[in-house]
């Protein structure tokens, strides 16, 4: 059999064994092997956290996609409401481009999630096997003779060299995919930072928001003229609509004296 | 024999069960060697599934070599080219 997996198998024997064969006395390459171990098992730690990092980032990025585009759903909701179709249709296109950025994030999100599963599994591995080791290099070093040295060091040291190699593997690929979703998480970060998107404080005004407040607030002061009104002439207070409600009656008829300019981003 | 999947860790299979295991392991090698990123997906799965169910898992804690190697599940064709060449991704 000349197959994937039998030729997979001799490289990392073959790999093992140059190690062996370099070293004058084997106890050595233990404990070098074992410091290895230790340094590898820091790095996929690390790796683990890192990707955890990057997962924790995609979930903030979601979120603030997710609000914005709940946002825009009620400013087109209330741009209707309003009488001013023009601006629902924009603020429901905007949405919709929001909402694909929301699906791409969706399956990076998976993909991390994959990755940090897998990572965290081959920590736990790796430890058991590195704890195994050290028991198994001490005894052969306390018991260590020429004669049995070969083969009991090389069966404990291929085992260990192998989950390192297979490790160290995963690593490397969790690395380079943490890599490239961290420089498409970075765009959705410059977004954010120039106002594209609103930021978390509510502060920022987008010119759909603006819009919409100067329309709601001429209805406002209408509504207000009318409550006091009907106040002076000692009737019962008018009642409040609620522009929300969809009730804005004459004022939603309103035209606004300038048109909008939307600042498309 | 015993089998690592890489990324999953390490099985026991019986030596009996080899034979229909190899076919698939050479089918898998010739659509390495021919690119076929399709085909190679489908024995890969295929291989890995028959592997699953036929060994045993072994514990965490055992230092045995293993016999055989094969790929992680998500491994594309050019990976495992690389692999397979003498110096590929294989760290040591």
């Amino acid at each position: 059999m000349s197959g994937v997996m039998k030729r997979m198998g001799m490289i990392f024997r073959a790999k093992a064994n140059k190690a062996l064969d370099r070293a004058e006395d084997p106890r050595e390459t233990l404990d070098y092997s074992y410091q290895k171990q230790l340094e590898l098992l820091q790095k996929v730690r690390r790796g683990v956290a890192d990707v955890a990092t990057s997962r924790k980032r995609l979930e903030l990025q979601l979120n603030q996609l997710q609000q914005q585009s709940g946002k825009l759903e009620d400013q087109g909701r209330k741009a209707l409401a309003l009488g001013r179709e023009d601006l629902a249709r924009e603020a429901l296109s905007r949405r919709s481009a929001l909402q694909q950025q929301v699906t791409d994030l969706e399956t990076q999100h998976a993909t991390l999630q994959g990755e940090e599963e897998k990572l965290t599994l081959a920590a736990q591995r790796l430890q058991a096997k590195v704890d195994a080791f050290r028991t198994k290099k001490e005894t052969i070093k306390a018991t260590y003779t020429a004669a049995q040295a070969q083969t009991r060091i090389g069966e404990a040291f291929s085992g260990i060299s192998e989950e390192m190699g297979d490790v160290g593997m995963a690593i490397q690929r969790a690395e380079d995919k943490t890599a490239q979703l961290q420089a498409r998480a970075g765009a959705i970060d410059e977004l954010l930072a120039s106002g594209a998107l609103d930021d978390q404080s509510g502060m920022a005004k987008d010119d759909i928001q603006a819009e919409l407040d100067r329309l709601s607030g001429g209805s406002d002061v209408e509504l207000e003229l009318q409550r006091m009104k009907a106040e002076l002439a000692g009737g019962p207070s008018a009642q409040q609509q609620a522009i929300e409600g969809g009730a804005g009656g004459q004022q939603a008829q309103q035209q606004p004296q300038d048109t909008p300019r939307f600042d498309k981003q | 024999m015993i089998v690592r999947i890489m990324g999953e860790g390490q099985v026991k299979v019986d030596d009996s069960r080899f034979p229909e295991l190899n076919e698939l392991d050479d089918e898998l090698l010739a659509e390495v060697e021919g690119g076929d990123e399709e085909g190679f997906r489908r024995t890969l799965h295929a291989l890995l599934e028959a592997v699953r169910k036929l060994g045993t898992p072994l514990p965490d804690d055992s230092l045995e070599p293993s016999e055989l190697i094969l790929p992680a599940p998500d491994a594309t064709v050019d990976e495992v080219r690389e692999m397979l060449s003498d110096d590929g991704l294989i760290p040591g």
